[in-house]
């Protein structure tokens, strides 16, 4: 039997007796090897992405909104369009759901605001403090408005973070005043930035006031004083979330008179959204791999077409080798080895490739860099596998030469 | 008396050519002792080749028994033939089958690689045996660098390599000139000499002369054998 460092030795030597071709065949391999791994990589960072910025809305988070989302029969108005919760169904959900850490109705409006000579039209939300909770959000500059100046309905708001600048670029917003709808409003804090949403939406282009000084200086709604654009409900964990939901939707038809299918409501539930979403750049992720392992696959076959010719070519040595005293399996081994060297060379080469391709690539979009330890390892095992596979083949047909024949090869 | 080192009985080898059959052996029997140096001659197509190619272990008899050094070729497998190669018999071929990308020294150490001796070991006994036919100054060349009768010294060191019971040499000196031819013939006389057994496969009477004893060959029947006279083996020298 032969030494491992002598069998090595042998095909190391094989391999640099012919370098351009070794580079070449390796290059099948290193060429497959990078694409996967690059596009396996921005498939998971569009993945971790998508997740992110839908966790940014808030974990744990159902949003309850008027209006019917799913239409049955009859005319139906847009998810949003109704009066049809209040402050009442805030407050009994809160009151008789088990499992809620934080319920937040808040009242949406549109309005210009102007600080100086600048002026700028965000999202006005009426909230009540509970809203930072339910929606995973920090102060990073001043406070929060209490409960107490929320009753009260005092002139404060806080400010997102794209509001801030637009309005104040130069000075500490913080103690300054904003005028909306012809009002004096004191800034008494800053939101720390969430950037986009998974839709696509500046989650920071957005003031934050108490829910009653919206309901009653900004909104300007008349007819009831009590209804509100949405209820936030946070759940104390992901295990409780389609509970409180069905709960919530019982409660809620039970309150409105209404039955299932009747809805004037819709719960949203945020974590099977981002399910959803995660499991489209998922399906991407693979479909992108998948392509890539066909490159490797036409790898595998440049290796095996390469093995075949060495095999042709190095005949008369085969057959000197055996005549020497080399086995079936020393032979099989050496070329065995030749192949798999070739094929995990290039794996490797061709993960440094690709994690450089996919930092360039996540650079350009933007999107986070994500190579799993785990995806590395298995491009290198499943770059051997295709040397093991493509290489076997013309391995066993040199072992299998026979020796008379083969010394009588010129 | 020495004891043979081959005893072959009743060989046969068959084989099918389209729809006829040709007996490349036909019902060969012979003996050839441990130390004796001996030529197998025949035009092509004798048998020669086939009969030189089952005492190499490279090929097994349709029927018959030979035994070599009490190892039964017909009986053995693959590994067992591969081992047999290996460690029983050292190859010298026409065209002197040394690996080009290798060294003088790197080829003799060949067949120890597959024996799984150790690196130290196997320089140091190749070097000794380059040394012995007369190549230490040339270890480092590789095989283009070195004239064909320096590339048939390495070859016939790299035989020796595994102490073999056989020196099997296939038609050694017919890619060679006379005088070159001469030398390499002088080298397995000594050998013989210090107790190497030896066997020429040829086709030259004149090469066959040279050994103690000729066995002749015609249409896969051996039709004579024969000691030679000492002075013909004398005339190599000349």
């Amino acid at each position: 039997m032969m030494r491992t460092s002598d069998l090595v030795a042998s095909a190391g030597r094989a391999l640099r007796a012919n370098p351009l071709r070794s580079a070449l065949t390796a290059l099948g391999v290193i060429i497959g090897v990078a694409s996967v791994v690059a596009m396996v990589a921005l498939g998971s960072g569009a993945q971790a992405q998508v997740e992110r910025s839908i966790a940014s809305l808030g974990s744990n988070l159902l949003i309850v909104v008027p209006g019917a989302l799913r239409g049955g029969g009859g005319v139906r108005g847009a998810a949003g369009g109704w009066d049809s919760l209040t402050l009442d169904d805030a407050a009994a959900i809160a009151a008789q759901i088990e499992g809620v850490v934080a319920i937040a109705p808040s009242q949406r409006a549109r309005t210009q605001v102007i600080a100086g000579g600048a002026n700028w039209n965000p999202q006005v939300e009426g909230v009540t403090p509970a809203y930072l909770v339910a929606r995973d959000w920090e102060i990073a500059r001043g406070r929060m408005f209490d409960d107490t100046e929320e009753r009260q309905a005092r002139r404060v708001v806080v400010l997102g973070a794209t509001v801030a600048e637009q309005l104040f670029p130069n000075v500490d917003p913080v103690g300054q005043t904003v005028r909306m709808n012809g009002g004096v409003f004191e800034v008494i804090g800053i939101l720390e930035s969430k950037g986009q949403s998974g839709f696509g939406m500046d989650q920071d282009d957005i003031v934050l006031a108490p829910l009653t000084t919206v309901k009653r200086r900004i909104s300007g709604r008349q007819r009831r004083a009590d209804t509100v654009s949405q209820i936030s409900v946070k759940a104390a964990s992901e295990d409780h979330l389609s509970r409180i939901q069905d709960e919530v939707e019982a409660l809620l038809r039970q309150r409105h008179r209404t039955r299932e299918g009747e809805d004037d409501f819709t719960v949203q539930n945020l974590s099977s959204i981002t399910e959803a979403a995660a499991q489209t750049t998922q399906v991407f992720t693979y479909l992108l791999g998948g392509i890539s392992a066909v490159s490797l696959l036409v790898g595998g076959i440049g290796i095996m077409n390469i093995m075949l010719v060495s095999v042709t070519e190095r005949t008369r040595e085969i057959g000197l080798r055996k005549a020497l005293g080399a086995r079936q399996s020393d032979i099989l081994q050496q070329f065995g080895l030749e192949a798999v060297t070739l094929s995990v060379a290039g794996g490797i080469i061709g993960l440094v490739i690709g994690v450089l391709g996919a930092w360039a690539m996540t650079s350009l979009f933007n999107l986070p860099l994500v190579v799993a330890p785990q995806n590395a390892a298995l491009a290198i095992v499943f770059s051997g596998l295709v040397g093991v596979v493509f290489g076997a083949y013309p391995a066993w047909r040199a072992a299998k030469l026979d020796p008379i024949e083969a010394l009588r090869r010129e | 008396m020495m004891t043979a080192l081959i005893a072959a009985a009743g060989l046969a080898k068959l084989y099918r050519m389209g729809d006829e059959i040709v007996r490349a052996l036909d019902g060969v029997s012979f003996e050839i002792a441990r130390g004796d140096y001996c030529a197998i001659v025949g035009p092509s197509g004798s048998g020669k080749s086939t009969l030189m190619n089952i005492l190499g272990g490279l090929d097994t008899p349709t029927e018959g028994r030979i035994v070599i050094d009490g190892a039964d070729i017909g009986e053995m497998d693959d590994d067992a033939l591969a081992s047999f190669r290996n460690r029983t018999v050292g190859f010298v071929f026409q065209s002197f089958n040394l690996l080009p990308r290798l060294t003088a020294l790197e080829n003799v150490e060949l067949p120890m690689i597959y024996a799984g001796a150790a690196p130290g070991e196997r320089r140091a006994r190749a070097s000794e045996l380059l040394a012995r036919v007369g190549l230490s100054e040339r270890m480092g060349h590789k095989p283009t660098q070195l004239s064909g009768g320096q590339q048939q010294r390495v070859a016939i060191a790299r035989s020796l390599a595994c102490r073999p019971a056989l020196l099997l040499a296939d038609e050694p000196t017919g890619a060679l000139d006379t005088n070159t031819g001469v030398e390499i013939l002088n080298l397995f006389g000594q050998l013989n000499r210090e107790g190497a057994t030896v066997v020429l496969v040829t086709h030259d009477h004149e090469v066959a002369a040279a050994t103690r004893r000729t066995i002749e060959m015609r249409d896969g029947h051996i039709v004579a054998d024969r000691a030679n006279a000492a002075e013909a083996r004398h005339d190599a020298h000349v």
